[in-house]
């Protein structure tokens, strides 16, 4: 059978970051094709290249004939919808309008046809099973009902390429299984569908083929009947390169940190506790609860109950400067738009959280600061023409150390939350917030890392929490700690 | 990679390169008005001139700190009918006294800064719905208060402040002057304008930088109130009066200064420079329109275009600023 999409040898480079090295990949119609792979494996950017949203270099082969995809629309226009895990839909709108959005049919007079839309889309929704009001607004519907809306948006585009990210992220068990009779249905009908997942059991049971991708590199296809749970796990897994992560054996103190009970909408009956010169990996699967957890520790988001206590005393919740005073640092995920002030300089943004303290009635004693930035800037090792520098301009690691360096300067600091400490950062600068994370807790600073990459857990962590939904589904220490074992407990 | 991109290009550079075009654009205006009428060029002429563009720009150094930390006030404009009525009755029937009133008076301000600033933090409201409620409350309670007459003022001396001048200065250019120092020590020297930028730069990343994001807010609310009253004491010296339907449209007259002079917005970007310039800008233009004898009509015309090329021109500066960003990252 010929494939409907093939691409040859695509390479994807970002500043700093080798996205996709060297992927060649094919989709044949009728067939439900999984990819597979860790966050930041490049099944996204694999995605977004399919769709025409990224340019690449390489090739790339709709039924058989090369294309050069400028504009998403193109690839609609083609027959490719995505179906993406934030759903582009707007609540606001009716059912039908959100299907024929961008083509709408319109009467002699110029107007709107309602009739005619009302009855395509009953048409629409009836082939995916969908059986609503087509005039209903999309806010009004359930997540999986809204992601139904999607599919059959891609089947009134006579799509040939159906490209699922996620698509059971946000689903209940009965929903999952409608979504795979409905699956079935597209692929009677000869739609090529890409459905990308890390849920294990969900591609056994629905996919005909698995591709794995780790790294920017593709790992292997194969017929999903010839694949196991461990086999894929170790080949999304792959082996840890030990010297990527510098740790020497750690020594403990008193209890920093303690958690008790702490709960609030995302969270719920969170206690945990991180000693003097410990790491403590939090682990868990994408929108497990990991940085609501640290956003709640750190007093940003609410906490509806518990108590969160450093060194013995409650800190108030919700009063991030209230927990910077008593010692608590936190770098987040979203370093674009909670990290960075992209406008302001390299200087501006290490002295962000420290100027109140060498200030005396509000004058900064900018010459006294700018020795302590220095400092930093020289031990860090941040690679900037100058401390003048608009932090905007370093690349994605240099930014995770301007940020880092924002609490490092602070003499008080007990407790540092660091949240996907090396997302988006090349593996030479990885390695170098590894060995800088480590010095820290051997100089005594209790650390908290949240991240989504196993072998960073596994490789720094002391002690290791995983999470799930919103709670705390299993404790390991680094001994016991196993790549199976997290992924067992976050997933089941 | 990043050693290099600095020496290709400097932010600092694109700054400077702004003001100096509003620089030029007022030196333009400066010369061919000088060339066109002679009056222009005059000291009562000048004086005046800076006189109208010190009370727009004491308010306006207010309404810049406002926008840089991403909000607006749109009740600056009928504060100057409130505080000026305050001010002109606590002198009449209160204090009596010129400085206490005055005090009061910008207290006054800052409680109006206070009331905005609480329900945009507190109640979430969005700071141009908020102020264009307090300005259409503050509107309506200076005419119950008044009942809608002007206050002759009766405390002998008052208008001192708005009219007299030391060494030939106008005393509202010198109070002017006085504040741009301080606003630039604020914000270039302190732990608060250095907050204000980040603040308006990224209020996520401030809050989760340990900054109490709604305190700052209040209190730049509350200078802005303060200042705006002291712009309304100023012109109310000049009337020898309170006039409850003072400042009207004053507002925007402010906003379109602080936008002119380059401040973003959407917050966290502008300097005190621009401001100043842009204040000027404004003040020359309307000066040089009456000394040209163009109808009033054709003067808000005229103002209206230069705020839209100045925004056009920032726009496209920005647009060019991220290209170079992006080619100097790949």
């Amino acid at each position: 059978m010929d494939s409907i999409i093939e691409v040859k040898n695509i390479h994807k480079r970002f500043p700093g970051v080798y996205a996709l090295r060297d992927i060649s990949f094919d989709l044949l119609p009728g067939e439900v094709h999984a990819l597979m792979g860790e966050n930041g494996a490049g099944k996204s950017t694999l995605i977004k290249i399919l769709a025409g949203v990224y340019d690449f270099e390489g090739e790339y082969l709709f039924e058989g004939k090369k294309v050069d995809f400028k504009k998403p629309i193109e690839a609609i226009e083609k027959g490719i919808s995505v179906i993406y895990q934030e759903l582009n839909l707007c609540l606001n709108l009716s059912i039908e309008e959100n299907i024929y959005f961008n083509r709408l049919p319109i009467n002699k007079r110029g107007a709107v046809d309602w009739k005619t839309l009302h009855i395509k889309t009953r048409e629409v929704l009836q082939e995916v099973g969908f059986d609503v009001d087509p005039k209903i607004k999309v806010g009004q519907l359930s997540t999986a009902q809204q992601q139904l809306v999607e599919i059959a948006k891609a089947v009134s585009c006579n799509a040939r390429v159906i490209i699922m990210d996620e698509p059971t992220s946000a689903l209940s068990p009965k929903e999952i299984d409608n979504l795979f009779v409905i699956i079935q249905k597209l692929k009677n009908k000869g739609v090529g569908i890409l459905y990308v997942s890390h849920k294990l059991d969900e591609i056994i049971s629905i996919s005909d083929r698995v591709t794995v991708f780790r790294d920017g590199q593709k790992i292997g296809t194969d017929l999903t009947k010839n694949m196991s749970i461990d086999r894929l796990i170790s080949m999304m897994v792959g082996r840890v390169v030990e010297d990527m992560y510098p740790k020497n054996p750690p020594v403990f103190g008193d209890n920093v940190l303690e958690v008790d009970d702490l709960q609030n909408d995302k969270l719920k009956n969170i206690s945990f506790y991180v000693r003097k010169g410990e790491i403590v990996g939090f682990s868990g699967l994408m929108g497990a609860g990991r940085t609501e957890l640290a956003k709640a520790i750190f007093g940003f988001d609410d906490r509806k109950k518990g108590t969160v206590k450093i060194e013995g005393k409650i800190i108030k919740p919700h009063a991030t400067w209230e927990a910077k005073s008593r010692g608590i640092g936190y770098v987040p995920e979203d370093r674009k738009n909670e990290g960075i002030f992209g406008l302001l300089s390299v200087n501006k943004n290490i002295t962000i959280a420290c100027e109140s303290e060498n200030a005396f009635w509000g004058h900064i004693f900018r010459k006294k600061l700018n020795s302590k930035v220095e400092k930093i800037v020289n031990s860090l090792q941040v690679k900037t023409p100058s401390l003048d520098q608009l932090v905007e301009k370093l690349s994605g690691g240099n930014q995770q150390k301007v940020v880092l360096g924002r609490w490092l300067i602070k003499e008080n600091i007990k407790v540092l939350i660091i949240d996907e400490p090396t997302r988006g950062i090349d593996v030479g600068a990885k390695t170098e917030i590894y060995t800088i994370l480590d010095k820290l807790a051997h100089e005594g600073m209790a650390i908290i890392i949240m991240s989504s990459e196993l072998p960073e857990i596994l490789s720094m962590c002391d002690r290791i929490y995983v999470m799930k939904e919103g709670r705390i589904s299993g404790e390991f220490l680094r001994e016991e700690a196993t790549q199976e074992k997290l992924l067992e407990k976050s997933i089941i | 990679m990043p050693e290099t991109e600095g020496k290709h290009y400097q932010i600092k550079n694109i700054f400077h390169t702004e003001q100096l075009s509003l620089v030029i654009a007022l030196a333009v205006m400066c010369i061919s008005l000088s060339i066109l009428t002679p009056v222009f060029l005059t000291t009562t002429n000048l004086g005046n001139l800076l006189k109208q563009a010190s009370i727009v720009g004491i308010a306006a150094l207010g309404a810049c700190l406002i926008v840089l930390i991403a909000e607006i006030d749109l009740s600056v404009g009928t504060l100057q009918a409130a505080a000026g009525c305050f001010m002109v009755y606590m002198l009449n029937n209160v204090t009596k006294n010129f400085f206490i009133s005055l005090i009061l008076t910008i207290i006054f301000g800052g409680l109006i800064g206070l009331l905005n600033a609480t329900i945009v933090t507190k109640g979430k409201i969005n700071s141009f719905i908020t102020t264009l409620g307090t300005m259409a409350i503050i509107k309506g309670s200076t005419f119950v208060m008044t009942k809608a007459e002007s206050i002759q003022n009766n405390y002998v001396g008052f208008d001192y402040l708005g009219t007299g001048s030391i060494f030939g200065i106008p005393v509202p250019v010198i109070i002017f002057a006085v504040l741009c120092v301080c606003v630039y020590y604020l914000l270039n020297f302190t732990v608060l304008g250095r907050n204000i930028y980040a603040v308006g730069g990224n209020a996520n990343a401030a809050r989760l930088s340990g900054l109490n994001v709604n305190k700052i807010k209040i209190i730049v609310f509350m200078i802005g109130g303060g200042l705006g009253a002291l712009t309304a004491v100023i012109s109310a010296s000049r009337l020898n009066s309170g006039q409850p339907t003072a400042g009207t449209g004053f507002e925007l007259l402010v906003i379109s200064a602080v936008i002119l002079g380059g401040v973003s917005m959407t917050g966290g970007r502008g300097t005190l420079f621009g401001v100043i310039l842009g204040v000027l800008i404004l003040s020359v233009l309307s000066n040089g329109l009456v000394l040209l004898n163009v109808s009033s009509f054709f003067q808000e015309i005229a103002r209206g275009l230069v705020i839209i090329i100045a925004v056009f021109m920032d726009e496209k500066r920005k647009q060019s600023m991220n290209k170079k960003l992006l080619q100097s990252k790949s």
